[in-house]
């Protein structure tokens, strides 16, 4: 199952970058967000995956008894999701203002800061 | 000595904060500095002429032997006493050619970190802080030579000159740098002894290039010559002080201090007598050819400074003698000449030599320093400059196998010299007084005084050479490490060879004079020739420089996000590409991978399909509904891999970016196809490629074996330390508490961004 994750990783980050190479804004947002996907499930997969053992501490025991998921990632990728949305939210609002302003979506054309272009 | 330095840089620093109060009239008081500096310097004379060197010791970074080191022998008491005396008439005469300037405290600023940088030049010991003075020196030059700022040609000038000396100031680091590595220190003082062991050394000949890059160009020496007559932008009080009697002769001056440590070696002579000659003749030629009364004199200094250089080239006592007195020659006539060409400029409105005429009749006192000036520049006795002439003569005549042409040049260059001087500083008074002159006015006293004294100083050391024999001239030439004791400065020598070249070259030059008159045709004619020139050639290189670094940086930095993405991806893609195919194993053990279980391949599925949709749908709903299920899918891996935490936490966030993105979605412009197909190929291209590097990458980490200690440490203290049972929580907000405190910070600083944009009401005013 490993390679089909790491494939699925890969498919990931190649549509993520796909998607920012787009001169659209709204694809760009989509790109990073995907990226960002792939970047959690990569972090995921190199702790190591293990089914059915959640890092959760048995009820009647101090310590674990038997084999358990890597709590280090999981604690990582959740900061990650957390601050990508931070991040996601304020993009999308940005663009949506920017788009008011400057009435276009094409990043080649957002690009001169003179007024007449 | 270190105080009398540090003087200058104090009253530039004060005048910062009293400019405004100094913009008065009080500005002539600038003038007590120099002159305080100038006794000061002066009450050693007696010593140093009895032989005694003064020596000044300050640790600054003992570690890399770079100190603040000073000396005052004969050589810098010289240059000192030019500095500040001439420094002094400057400084009066300024108060009152640039009376009321709206810069004047800039002016005295410059002027006086000039002088100060000037100074410690002359001073230092240590060639670390001879450095360091010698490029404050060039940049307080930058400073004086676009003073005009408002003018185009000063700014270039000034860059020019900047440009030119700031390689020259580069060229003396690294030389000083070799030498101080040959010789294991930086103190000149401390290289005097070792003169055999660094000309045996195999650096001797690069040591002894990069410190002549530094003397040509600060001396304006051929090819380096052309800064030297766009600085004369500057204003008139600058040229004289600067670019004629003091700063210009800084590689003079450097040159002087180490004949002792790198001179006496075939390369040296013949290097300095070869550029000197050039350099001498070259220029002296163009003066004929100029019509602006400051050109001429720019000219006829560079051509000065080859005489010096090639005098220094030459290495015997009677050359260093020769030089020695010429220095002090050509600062008197020559601050004299640019003193009068500035009353000229300023009272009668041009520089131009072919309408100046009769002025004796309206400035007979500046046309007394004139003519006197003209004598000496021409060297007919009874001034000064005629003794300098003899000495130069007496040594090239006797200098080896060479000495007929080595005369012959010099010989020429004196005749033009003689022409230069006499166009600059008789022709503008001789004649009949021209009607558009005929209410020119004497300018203060404080203008015409100056250069009066220095013309007067001209007459007086050449009827009374003793005044500078034994104090100045002998104590300067021992310093530079021969014996000074058999020198006798005299006008007459009794009828000889030198005597018969004088004469002939004053007949010549007077001559000359008489005849050829300076017009704007043979200038205009010769300035076809500028196209050959040093000049030209290093513009020319220096625009090509300035289109290829504008090509390559707007080759990398075009502005286009997605062009800086895709060279980053390119690299990306090179380098790590290369190094997993040359150093990867490719040792995946598929036998340590866990078995594909049905629930696991169908999420897979569902993933990849939603992917393939995101990216090609030309609808931006689907893509955002189907981006939103790229996210369950990894909730639901993140569920089958024992990460419960991780799943709730994907799935609100998920589902609130979706909700968020729909929300906002018809405010949204059209989902256009913006890009043609060959763009479309070249990115997919680009994002497979580094996708698939990606998924290599990960299966060469996967056979790595994996360290757990931290992991193992958090797990087995989360309920004994913290006494949490879920380890993700604990480390969340026990652990690692604050670093979720920040997080938490920095949500709450977006919320609050969207939560402006959103709400922003822009008046109409404001909008664009």
């Amino acid at each position: 199952m490993e390679v089909i994750l790491a494939i699925l990783i890969g498919v990931l980050y190649a549509a993520g970058i796909y998607m920012i190479l787009r001169r659209s804004l709204v694809k760009l947002i989509l790109g990073i967000i995907i990226l960002g996907n792939g970047a959690n499930l990569l972090i995921f997969l190199l702790g190591r995956v293990v089914k059915g053992s959640p890092p959760i501490i048995p009820a009647d025991s101090d310590v674990f008894q038997s084999v358990y998921a890597d709590p280090v990632p999981q604690a990582l990728i959740l900061t990650a999701i957390v601050i990508s949305f931070g991040l996601q939210s304020f993009a999308i609002i940005l663009v949506k203002r920017a788009y008011k302003v400057v009435k276009t979506d094409d990043l080649d054309e957002m690009n001169a800061i003179d007024k007449d272009s | 000595m270190l105080l009398a330095i540090l003087l200058g840089f104090a009253f530039s620093l004060f005048l910062v904060f009293t400019g405004k109060f100094f913009k008065g009239r009080i500005s002539i008081l600038a003038a007590g500095i120099p002159l305080a500096l100038f006794v000061y310097f002066a009450q050693f004379i007696g010593r140093i002429s009895d032989g005694e060197v003064i020596t000044q010791f300050h640790s600054w970074i003992p570690a890399f032997g770079v100190n603040l080191g000073f000396t005052l022998d004969g050589l810098s008491l010289l240059f000192s006493l030019m500095i500040t005396g001439i420094g002094f008439l400057v400084f009066v005469y300024t108060s009152a050619y640039l009376k009321g300037h709206k810069y004047l405290d800039r002016f005295y600023g410059y002027l006086s970190m000039f002088m100060a940088a000037m100074l410690g030049l002359v001073l230092s010991d240590n060639l670390i802080s001879l450095f360091v003075f010698w490029e404050l020196t060039s940049i307080s030059s930058f400073f004086l030579i676009g003073f005009n700022n408002t003018s185009r040609k000063s700014r270039k000038s000034a860059l020019i000159a900047l440009a030119i000396t700031g390689i020259g100031g580069l060229s003396l680091l690294v030389g000083s740098i070799f030498l101080g590595s040959v010789t294991g220190t930086y103190s000149i003082a401390e290289m005097l002894t070792m003169n055999p062991e660094i000309a045996s050394n195999p650096y001797y000949i690069l040591i002894v290039a990069l410190i002549f890059g530094a003397a040509f160009t600060k001396s304006a020496q051929f090819p380096f010559h052309f800064w030297l007559p766009g600085a004369m932008k500057a204003p008139t009080p600058v040229s004289t002080y600067l670019h004629s009697a003091t700063m210009v002769k800084a590689g003079i001056y450097l040159l002087m201090r180490l004949t002792p440590v790198l001179g006496d070696h075939e390369f040296w002579n013949t290097t300095l007598i070869i550029v000197g000659a050039i350099t001498m003749v070259y220029s002296a030629i163009h003066t004929l050819f100029r019509t602006d009364l400051k050109g001429i004199l720019a000219y006829s200094t560079i051509s000065a400074l080859g005489i010096l250089v090639f005098l220094i080239g030459q290495g015997t006592v009677d050359a260093l003698t020769a030089a020695a007195v010429f220095i002090i020659v050509h600062a008197l006539y020559k601050a004299t000449l640019f003193l009068i060409t500035g009353i000229i400029d300023y009272q009668a409105g041009t520089r131009d030599t072919t309408v100046l005429r009769g002025l004796r009749k309206v400035l007979f006192p500046v046309a007394i320093a004139g003519f006197l000036a003209a004598l000496s520049s021409a060297g007919i006795p009874p001034t000064i400059g005629f003794i300098g002439k003899e000495l130069t003569y007496e040594s090239t005549f006797h200098f080896g196998n060479m000495a007929i042409l080595l005369t012959g040049l010099i010989v020429i260059t004196k005749i033009l010299l003689l022409y230069a001087g006499f166009v600059a500083g008789i022709k503008p008074f001789t004649g009949t007084l021209p009607e558009r002159f005929e209410n020119t006015k004497m300018p203060s006293f404080l203008m015409w005084l100056p250069p009066v004294i220095l013309a007067l100083g001209c007459i007086v050391f050449g009827i009374f050479p003793g005044l500078i024999e034994g104090s100045l001239v002998k104590p300067m030439v021992s310093s530079m490490g021969l014996d000074g004791k058999e020198i006798h400065l005299k006008l007459f020598h009794g009828f000889n060879v030198i005597l018969l070249l004088s004469v002939i070259t004053i007949a010549l030059g007077t001559v000359l004079y008489f005849t050829l008159k300076p017009t704007k045709k043979l200038e205009a004619w010769v300035a076809k020739f500028e196209k050959f020139s040093p000049q030209t050639i290093i513009s020319n290189s220096w625009a090509f420089f300035f289109k290829f670094s504008n090509g390559w940086t707007n080759l990398f930095q075009n502005g286009y996000l997605r062009n800086y993405v895709a060279t980053i991806m390119v690299f990306t893609i090179a380098l790590t590409g290369y190094s997993l195919f040359t150093t990867a194993n490719y040792a995946v053990d598929f036998n340590s991978f866990s078995t594909v279980t049905f629930y696991e391949a169908a999420t897979s599925i569902v993933m990849l399909v939603a992917i393939g949709y995101t990216v090609f749908t030309r609808s931006r709903l689907a893509a955002v509904a189907s981006m939103g299920i790229i996210g369950y899918s990894i909730c639901i891996l993140f569920v089958i891999y024992s990460a419960p935490d991780l799943a709730m936490t994907q799935f609100s966030i998920d589902t609130l970016t979706v909700i968020l993105f729909v929300l906002v979605l018809y405010k949204l412009p059209k989902y256009l196809k913006l890009s043609d197909y060959k763009m479309r190929i070249r990115d997919g291209v680009l994002s497979l490629a580094f996708g698939t590097i990606i998924t290599l990458l990960i299966l060469e980490v996967l056979a790595e074996p994996v360290n757990k200690e931290v992991s193992d440490y958090y797990a087995a203290n989360a309920y004994i330390l913290a006494h949490g049972k879920n380890v993700v929580n604990v480390i969340l907000v026990d652990f690692r508490g604050s670093d979720t405190m920040i997080e938490i910070s920095v949500l709450a600083i977006a919320a609050i961004g969207v939560f402006a944009l959103l709400k922003l009401r822009l008046k109409k005013s404001d909008q664009r």
